[in-house]
């Protein structure tokens, strides 16, 4: 189903998804230093649940349930009007609500989220995953082939 | 007449008082924090996390602390604790050929597309204690640029060739059935299978699959793959009417691949079992793996001769929070029930006196 939303819906699931993956931490200083944050009502949540995560028999064949996750959520509204929604794995109720608020203001002025949350969140993320790659990279096997006799 | 009998609670209360002191242990001792027990002790927590079925970490980390180090104890307090939290839905079933890499080996190619990483191994280890790692900072890794190269799956590319059976799919419109909602109904179809040998056991598959090797329904294994690394986790979120990412999970999959199946309308092929773990569980996976390859006997018209090969056997032994529920609810009173017993011995031995008397 995500291959057929739109570029708007593709723009909101990337923040989301990087929202969602940032850690607690770097998410909570990065929205502190955004400076504005408007006053939301709770639509839902913040609460924490269970997901059931699938897997696939073979890699790429029939689903099957893998076990649970936590997971957290919030639907919020802020002051606005605009209604934003945050789910993360793990049970910090702040980080789903901050999400979800993020969420909203961002409807209203995404160039500025993107700009100032988003696309830093999104290098420490990526910064992240390169220096585990590399260091992965360190203890990749080259194999070296001994061909014996002949000389 | 019934008797109720009354008591020890204030011994069970003291007890449970002992409990946490001797869990405390030495008040000189720094006490643990959660962090140190996910940061140190990861595959503890990795095998608690599996087995209780839930994606949590720190939770997991509690549970061990709570169990004193006691991984089944802190498996069921992890089963228990998911009791108490709401269903918010499935996820999209996970895409392992996607997966951030931090461990991928083949013992069947030497060459793959992505290569050999041997990642945070035990392998090749020379198994000695090592009394320098306490209380010492270890080295920072090696590094060397890694490339964007896409992992493929080994099965995949075995698979291109049509030389091994495809990943296993089940009939159109089957759904997923889940253990956590309705009670098991023998016999199971794969995808239940799997979920219940997921959270099973690692000593039992272990065990099991190490029975399949020595002869109890052999099925010539080989590993095609074992890779570990993070996965996207993907929710349909139905107020935006699209899936986001909810995060990664680490997971530890393997896809061995097992001696060739063909009949009158397939060629000759490899079959395939299959093991995936929460975290970081290779030996876990591996075992999964071969146990999944022998329950698939009848599918494959197999005689169904070893334990590995029996589903009701092992899927309903599996499990060690229901082993150990049953096994250790024997050490609670049973007053009552040994009465009964006693009384009907003795009733026994008075026919039996009284029949020798009648005899001599």
């Amino acid at each position: 189903m995500t291959s057929e939303i739109s570029p708007e819906q593709r723009a909101r699931k990337r923040a989301l998804d990087v929202l969602a993956a940032a850690p607690a931490k770097a998410l909570a200083e990065r929205w502190a230093a955004f400076g504005e944050q408007p006053q939301h009502q709770r639509i839902r949540g913040p609460e924490t649940g269970l997901v059931m995560i699938r897997g696939r028999a073979g890699g790429g064949g029939a689903p099957f349930n893998l076990g649970e996750a936590s997971v957290s959520l919030a639907s919020v509204r802020i002051v606005t009007g605009e209604v934003g929604h945050g789910y993360c794995l793990g049970r910090d109720l702040d980080k789903a609500e901050a999400i979800a608020v993020i969420d909203a203001l961002r409807q209203r002025d995404a160039g500025r989220v993107d700009a100032e949350i988003i696309a830093p969140l999104e290098a420490l993320a990526a910064k992240a995953d390169t220096k585990k790659r590399d260091e992965v990279a360190a203890t990749r096997v080259d194999f070296v082939t001994m061909v014996r006799g002949d000389n | 007449m019934y008797v109720a009998v009354k008591g020890g609670e204030a011994a069970i209360a003291n007890a449970h008082r002992l409990l946490a002191d001797r869990r405390r242990g030495d008040r000189s001792v720094p006490a643990l924090r959660l962090d140190q027990i996910v940061e140190q002790l990861g595959l503890a927590v990795d095998r608690a996390m599996g087995e209780g079925s839930l994606y949590d970490r720190e939770l997991a980390a509690l549970a061990l602390l709570q169990a004193r180090g006691d991984l089944i104890e802190a498996i069921f307090l992890v089963r228990a604790y998911r009791t108490t939290l709401p269903r918010f839905g499935y996820s999209e079933p996970i895409d392992t050929g996607a997966m951030k890499i931090e461990r991928r080996i083949s013992a069947t190619f030497k060459d793959l597309p992505g290569g050999q990483m041997l990642g945070p191994t035990f392998d090749y280890t020379h198994r000695l204690l090592d009394p320098s790692i306490v209380g010492e900072d270890a080295e920072v890794p090696a590094v060397r640029e890694g490339d964007e190269e896409q992992a493929p799956r080994v099965t995949d590319l075995l698979g291109r060739q049509g030389l091994i059976e495809p990943d296993g799919e089940l009939p159109e419109g089957h759904e997923v059935g889940d253990l956590t909602r309705e009670p098991l109904d023998f016999p199971l179809n794969r995808d239940l299978r799997l979920q219940a040998l997921a959270r099973g056991d690692e000593g039992f598959l272990l065990a099991l699959g190490y029975s399949t090797q020595r002869g109890y329904g052999r099925t010539h294994p080989f590993v095609g793959e074992i890779r570990i690394g993070e996965v996207e986790v993907e929710f349909d979120i139905p107020e935006l009417g699209f899936a986001v990412s909810l995060g990664r999970v680490r997971v530890t999959e393997c896809q061995m691949v097992n001696q060739f199946k063909g009949s009158a309308e397939i060629p000759p092929q490899f079959t395939r079992g299959y093991g995936l773990v929460f975290g970081q569980a290779e030996r876990k996976a591996m075992a999964m793996s071969l146990v999944d390859r022998a329950l698939r006997a009848k599918e494959f018209g197999e005689d169904i001769t070893a334990p590995a090969q029996d589903e009701e056997f092992v899927i309903s032994h599996s499990d060690n929070v229901q082993a150990t529920g049953f096994v250790e609810h024997l050490k609670l009173p049973h007053y009552v029930d040994f009465q009964a017993e006693l009384d009907l011995i003795r009733r026994m031995r008075a026919e039996f006196e009284g029949k020798q008397e009648a005899a001599e």
